[in-house]
């Protein structure tokens, strides 16, 4: 069984550009209802499936995303 | 230990600067000034010194080339002539804006465009009014002599580091082909100061470092464009040179520089032998520009008479500093062509004594 | 479960230390903010941040030298591989990169870009090739593609008119001067991994002064192409990577 992973999203910086959701194999990302203080729509987790990968933060443009993994 | 040579102008320049502990040439071939790069690649200097010497692909490129070099604290130097010097102004505005030092050497030759290869001070105002696009000034010396030449390589980059500034030595073919007796200083070392402004790679615990002409805020960039302004009314203050020959009862100035003024000295010691009472000012700084003594002696002469290798161009400083209190004339051979003092004395006659 | 596996010892994956704080001033989803990361990443791995000198072009990343946290010169347009090879000749130890787009490397910078190959200076160039002028709003650059539209070429390119696509990876890698030549996207997770890769091997060449490394990163341009991000890299791979296709245009031999 693949090992726990989690994100967090800085989501002040994030731009909604939606790339890391694309880039996910677990579906743990998707878009939020509400918008930022920029007026983004920022990305948020949904599911607690993240394996720490790390392919989200790997895309992400703006650098928004740090992830964790068990040890 | 100090050295006297019989050395031609643009070998000259060069020396001083293997000398002067200059780090880097950059520089494209053109005539009347291609022996300094030639003078520097005999030399071997990167055994003599380490100084770096490379021929660019363009001027273009050879004055980005000393962004780069400067841009880490570098003593940079580039020369060229007219057309050259052209293509080398956005490059300039650049330096000037990130405030960055160097040297570059202008050997004028007439023009527009491609013009001649002769002698001329055609760029006078282009020079001394910035050249590039944007509120800047370079610091320009203007030599008379083989030695004065090999002065200024030194002083010029006192002057550029001193004020982070490009300075410009406007010389022209005359000089840099003649040769003349010539007192050089001793080796410099080469400087292994860091500057708290160079790129020379991020300190630990200290910011980095950013070498910019850009800001986006107006604001930020009215603070830059007064920051260089006082910086220019400082150089103004401090740097002003000029020599003066016979100017205690003189009754009219003659003004002119580099290699003109030698022949309008001439000319001013034939109108002495003719009974005239004439002076001169030799402006050794272009900018920042003699003004002052000038307005000073318009309150005492009855006349005021450039002479130049252009049509024209000093004489608008001239007119500045005099401030209407006497006639300014002007008198210029140019496109190459060298007045004699006889006509410099026939033309002073006819414009002020009434031929 | 619910175990809190948020703790300094779980740490995987964070920003570059070779990068600002700065919040990025680029489009949502435009693959310069990946492309910095990656280069900054490749410094961070080497250990060089300190010993390392950037030039930012004129473009979309002019301000290029607020993100990457090393000290970082503004070029003008298109002149950054002279500028580099300014600071490379008096500091030989240091590492230099340029980091430049299509309009400022294979336009008005041609000459800098060959010339310096040519030399084989020992710096990084970094080529961002979107096919559009993206900070002046989307006029025609010299890669874009035969039939695409800019604010230029608002009836797409015409090759009769307008001139050919500038393939100017494959130009320099004829060059004796140029060591490796390689071409890149940073729009997956698995392509943008290797480009910084393709950044690492680079910068190791550089230490052993190898001469000039070019690492070319085909990109997006969403808002100039008009597009959703996520549209903007379905459409570059469709389009501009059969025109430039990715990989390795020169390697040591």
């Amino acid at each position: 069984m693949a090992k726990k992973g989690d994100v967090v999203i800085q989501i002040e910086k994030c731009k909604g550009c939606e790339l890391c959701i694309a880039s996910c194999p677990q579906n743990v990302l998707a878009m939020s209802d509400k918008v930022n203080a920029k007026g983004f729509r920022y990305a948020v987790k949904v599911n607690s499936d993240c394996t720490g990968c790390a392919n989200c933060a790997v895309v992400c443009p703006d650098a928004v995303i740090t992830v964790y993994r068990e040890k | 230990m100090k050295e006297l040579r019989l050395m031609k102008g643009n070998e000259a320049l060069e020396e001083a600067a293997i000398r002067a502990g200059v780090d880097a040439y950059f520089g494209y071939p053109i005539t009347p000034q291609s022996e300094i790069i030639e003078y520097l690649m005999a030399e071997d200097t990167e055994k003599r010194t380490g100084m770096v010497v490379l021929q660019a692909e363009s001027e273009v490129a050879a004055i980005n080339m000393i962004y780069g070099a400067a841009g880490c604290g570098k003593k940079a130097l580039t020369s060229s002539s007219g057309p050259g010097i052209s293509l080398k102004q956005e490059g300039l505005s650049y330096i000037a804006g990130a405030e960055l030092p160097c040297v570059v050497v202008n050997i004028v030759r007439g023009g527009p465009g491609l013009g001649t290869i002769q002698p001329s001070q055609s760029d006078y105002l282009q020079s001394v009014k910035g050249g590039g696009h944007g509120d800047y000034k370079l610091i320009v010396l203007a030599p008379a002599t083989v030695q004065e030449t090999v002065d200024y390589v030194k002083l010029a980059f006192e002057l550029a580091f001193k004020y982070r500034n490009p300075v410009m030595i406007l010389s022209d073919g005359i000089i840099g082909q003649m040769m003349e007796k010539v007192e050089l200083f001793e080796q410099m070392p080469r400087s292994t100061k860091e500057y708290e402004w160079a790129t020379t790679g991020k300190k630990p615990g200290k910011d980095h470092v950013i070498v910019t002409s850009l800001q986006l805020k107006p604001e930020e960039q009215e603070e830059v464009n007064l920051r260089l302004q006082a910086k220019y009314r400082e150089v103004e203050k401090n740097e002003v040179m000029y020599e003066a020959y016979n100017i205690d009862d003189a009754e009219y100035l003659f003004v002119s520089f580099g290699s003109c003024a030698r022949i309008t000295q001439k000319a001013m010691e034939m109108a002495r032998e003719k009974g005239y009472k004439v002076g001169q000012i030799r402006p050794q700084t272009l900018y920042p520009y003699p003004a002052e003594i000038i307005n000073k002696l318009a309150d005492q002469v009855k006349g005021v008479f450039t002479v130049e290798m252009n049509d024209g161009q000093m004489v608008e400083d001239v007119r500045l500093a005099v401030n209407g209190k006497v006639p300014v004339e002007h008198y210029g051979r140019f496109g190459g062509m060298i007045p004699s003092p006889d006509e410099i004395l026939n033309a002073f006659e006819q414009k002020f004594i009434g031929g | 479960m619910a175990e809190n596996l948020i703790k300094p010892e779980n740490l995987v994956y964070e920003k570059s230390k070779s990068m600002t704080e700065r919040e990025l001033h680029y489009c949502p989803g435009c693959g310069h903010g990946t492309a910095h990361r990656m280069l900054a990443e490749a410094i961070d791995d080497l250990d060089i941040q300190g010993e390392t000198i950037g030039i930012a072009p004129v473009g979309c990343s002019v301000l290029a030298y607020y993100y990457f946290d090393v000290d970082m010169l503004e070029a003008a347009h298109g002149r950054a591989p002279a500028v580099a090879t300014g600071i490379k000749r008096v500091l030989p130890e240091k590492y230099v990169f340029t980091y430049q787009g299509d309009g400022d490397l294979a336009a008005i910078g041609t000459a800098e870009t060959i010339h310096a190959c040519n030399r084989g200076e020992n710096i990084l160039i970094v080529f961002i090739n979107n096919g559009i002028y993206g900070m002046t709003g989307g006029q025609m650059a010299p890669t874009t593609l035969e039939n695409m539209k800019s604010t230029t070429s608002p009836r797409g390119r015409d090759i009769k008119t307008m001139g050919n696509p500038l393939k100017i990876s494959e130009l320099v890698a004829e060059l004796p001067g140029t060591y490796y030549a390689t071409r890149h996207s940073v729009h997956t997770p698995a392509n943008a991994r290797k480009t910084k890769r393709a950044f690492k091997k680079a910068l190791e060449y550089q230490k052993e002064n190898k001469g000039t490394c070019l690492v070319e990163v085909v990109s997006n341009c969403p808002s100039n192409w008009k597009m959703t991000p996520a549209e903007s890299n379905k459409w570059m791979e469709e389009n501009m990577f059969p025109f430039y296709p990715l990989g390795d245009i020169k390697t040591p031999k």
